[in-house]
């Protein structure tokens, strides 16, 4: 079994808000983050395929295709968008960073059914180079 | 919605350490630890990433809130060692603060100290080419 990961890159804005809550409610437990005008990170995305490299070409899955998927279900959907305002998943659950990994995954998993004998692994995001969160799948 | 998710921060902290073990001759050790073994020690710019793992809650969207998290590890992990000779910690008077060790003592500070969330692994990166991960007692 091997692992395979691709690295991308895209900018956003977002904010922290849970509409049930009181104002006072969000900017205590999100602080800076509840800011309604939002702000924004240069995010930086990993998938993890796993599978056995095929015996003709080598390859878990080719890059390229890769790449593809990852450009057209994920990066295209949330590079230099707002996040809660332009993407539809983030209108009803807050795009934080563990939500933003779960919600990857399930953009790329269906897409990655394409590819025989391999299978998405991980998705792990980084908000800032400290900050991340990682989703394996329902476990 | 209640999906597992992990969430993982990275912090740094500055020490100074040196690689002798009392069990070993001098000689020994010098073969051992080579320049880690310099009577004066030596230092390094550490950085320590955790790795929690939980349910996302429903209301926050966080597996951990980074706040208490933060306040967390300040508190048990780098007031504790940053600027400090590891050498001279309670945890490394009869262990060699190997980073491998190091690893395995910042993991059982943090263990039980967590404000949410499990431990998943700890991971110690001495210099930018070595590091070490510690997922607990197996």
């Amino acid at each position: 079994m091997i692992e395979l990961t691709r690295r991308a890159t895209f900018s956003a804005s977002h904010y922290y808000w849970n509409d049930a809550w009181s104002a006072e409610q969000n900017e205590r437990v999100f602080g800076r983050c509840a800011n309604r005008n939002g702000h924004g990170h240069n995010y930086t995305l990993e998938v993890t395929v796993a599978g056995e490299p095929d015996p003709v070409t080598g390859f878990v899955v080719d890059l390229k295709w890769l790449k593809d998927v990852l450009e057209r279900e994920v990066l295209s959907a949330y590079d230099h968008r707002h996040l809660n305002l332009e993407v539809p998943e983030f209108a009803s659950t807050i795009p934080t960073t563990e939500n933003i990994a779960i919600a990857a995954w399930n953009r790329m998993e269906t897409a990655l059914g394409a590819a025989p004998g391999a299978r998405l692994k991980r998705i792990r995001v980084y908000e800032t180079p400290e900050i991340f969160a990682e989703y394996l799948g329902e476990q | 919605m209640s999906s597992r998710a992990y969430f993982g921060r990275r912090y740094m902290l500055s020490a100074s350490h040196r690689l002798h073990a009392d069990s070993l001759t001098d000689e020994q050790n010098r073969e051992s630890y080579g320049k880690c073994n310099n009577p004066h020690g030596h230092g390094h710019n550490y950085v320590v990433e955790v790795l929690i793992g939980g349910p996302v809650a429903a209301e926050t969207g966080m597996v951990i809130d980074l706040v208490d998290l933060d306040s967390t590890v300040r508190q048990k992990v780098l007031e504790r060692f940053d600027h400090r000779n590891l050498n001279l910690d309670s945890l490394f008077q009869s262990t060699v603060p190997t980073t491998e060790n190091f690893s395995r003592a910042v993991f059982g500070l943090l263990q039980d100290a967590l404000p949410a969330g499990e431990l998943k692994y700890v991971r110690v990166e001495e210099t930018e080419n070595n590091f070490f991960q510690y997922y607990g007692a197996d």
